[in-house]
């Protein structure tokens, strides 16, 4: 069998070097979605809204979300925003910037979803023993729509973290760009390290993303 | 003993829909004494679910009063609006228990949310659990009730507020002719010896006939009967009521064919 070049990972601080790469993917992922979960629980309620403006505002947010790459709008917020308006933001600020962007859209809309799949007969069996407002919405509505968004919300934060394999684009040395430059270091020496260091980066992902859905199984057995 | 105790008086109320608007209720007045178990009766859409609601005032009526007890329910203020709700039980077609929760924290919700200390209400709901004959079930999950156990966990739930008044929104629409009568039997069990006055929304002559002293046939919006139950079978004077009993034959046919 031929070499798997994993032993390049041996060599110097390599190792070290792939798990802050790792930390940087981390960190602009769990900034994200923490500011996603917040500001979408927000976005979400307006969205269900009735008013008229209210509604076309999101409705373009959300598609606009949807159809432009997450590329595209990194590039458009760290290279075009230096040119046009002249703002130096730093690479990784540009990233959270539009991993939120997007993050707040789609959790919006997922806790949207969640709100108006409460029936409306919820709110009066609640309001029928007397409760208030507050009540109905903390000890009825708020318990059923969390359970509906956990599994919805645990594949969104899982896409968003493999998605920051984007930000390398715009200079930021994360996990894949990393292992991109020890493969590179060691062309020579070891031509293999192509797979064995890729092989790495994709457990590494795997660790991260695998306890977060299995969180997301167990919170849904519990809650079923 | 009060002849008027729920009374309602010119009761309208409309709603908006995309092709124009639709009359729930035009211009209802009924009224009813303390202690009695009242029957509506209609066919869906005859508007029979927004007039119990405008009893609690789930729905507010465009016009008219709702007077219970000397009381005008439209006056009050929310806060004095929540605290009367607690005296007037709801029980609906599909329950709406917390499904998260057990049997017997299903009980003790609306005492929880009255702030009464938790052993107390978990005693309460116990002897509650008891009278509906589900006490063996308290540790359990809705999920593992049967239909007919559920609503007993429903009415359970509503006599922890002690209510005078039980309104009944097709509670027993969702469960079979047997279960029904259980149900019913257990109303009338709660009627006799709480001394609740009690509203039953029915699509169904039978539950009509089985349990109810009184009954008001609703149609398109309209009172257009109304009178003790035994009147309306021997001699029902509008086209509504005698529909209603000819489809209940019907029924009674199919069955037996």
């Amino acid at each position: 069998m031929q070499n798997l070049g994993i032993d390049v990972l041996f060599k110097g601080t390599n190792f070290v070097r792939l798990l802050s790469g790792l930390w940087v993917a981390v960190r602009i992922s769990l900034i994200s979605v923490i500011i996603s979960i917040v500001l979408g629980l927000v976005v979400g309620a307006l969205m269900t809204s009735k008013n008229r403006i209210l509604k076309v505002i999101f409705r373009i947010y959300l598609e606009i979300v949807r159809i432009m790459p997450q590329m595209v709008l990194l590039f458009i917020v760290y290279f075009g925003t230096t040119r046009v308006f002249g703002w130096n933001l730093e690479a990784e600020v540009s990233a959270i910037l539009v991993f939120s962007f997007w993050g707040i859209a789609e959790m919006g809309d997922l806790v949207r979803g969640a709100l108006i799949s409460i029936p409306k007969i919820q709110y009066e069996s609640a309001m029928a023993l007397g409760m208030d407002g507050k009540q109905i919405y903390y000890h009825v509505i708020l318990p059923q729509t969390i359970r509906r968004l956990i599994p919805l919300s645990i594949n969104l934060i899982t896409r968003m973290i493999k998605t920051t394999s984007l930000v390398m684009m715009i200079g930021i040395v994360e996990v894949l760009k990393v292992a991109q430059q020890i493969i590179e270091a060691n062309r020579r020496s070891s031509p293999n390290a192509a797979f064995g260091i890729f092989a790495v980066v994709f457990l590494l992902y795997f660790l991260i993303c695998w306890p977060i859905s299995k969180l997301s199984v167990y919170l849904e057995k519990r809650w079923s | 003993m009060n002849d008027n105790y729920i009374t309602l008086n010119a009761i309208s109320k409309h709603y908006s829909a995309k092709n124009g608007t639709v009359e729930a209720l035009k211009n209802v007045s009924l009224s009813l004494p303390q202690n009695e178990i009242f029957g509506v009766i209609g066919l869906s859409g005859a508007g029979k679910s927004t007039l119990v609601r405008c009893i609690n005032l789930l729905e507010r009526p465009d016009t008219g009063e709702i007077i219970i007890n000397r009381e005008n329910l439209l006056n009050l203020g929310s806060e004095e609006l929540r605290l009367r709700r607690q005296k007037i039980g709801m029980i609906f077609q599909h329950f709406n228990l917390l499904e998260q929760q057990t049997v017997l924290n299903n009980v003790c919700f609306p005492l929880e949310i009255r702030g009464i200390p938790r052993k107390e209400r978990r005693e309460k709901a116990m002897g509650l659990l008891e009278k509906v004959g589900l006490a063996e079930k308290a540790e359990a999950y809705p999920s593992q009730l049967s239909g007919g156990q559920k609503q007993r966990v429903a009415i359970a739930r509503v006599l922890a507020n002690e209510p005078d008044i039980l309104l009944c929104d097709e509670a027993t629409s969702a469960l079979d002719p047997e279960t029904t009568k259980t149900i019913l039997g257990l109303i009338k069990t709660i009627h006799d010896t709480m001394g609740i006055t009690v509203v039953i929304i029915t699509h169904e002559m039978k539950v009509i006939q089985e349990i109810c002293s009184s009954v008001a046939v609703l149609e398109n919006g309209e009172v257009q009967e109304i009178g003790t139950v035994s009147e309306l079978f021997v001699n029902p004077k509008s086209r509504a009521a005698k529909r209603l009993l000819l489809l209940e034959e019907e029924e009674d046919e199919t069955y037996v064919g």
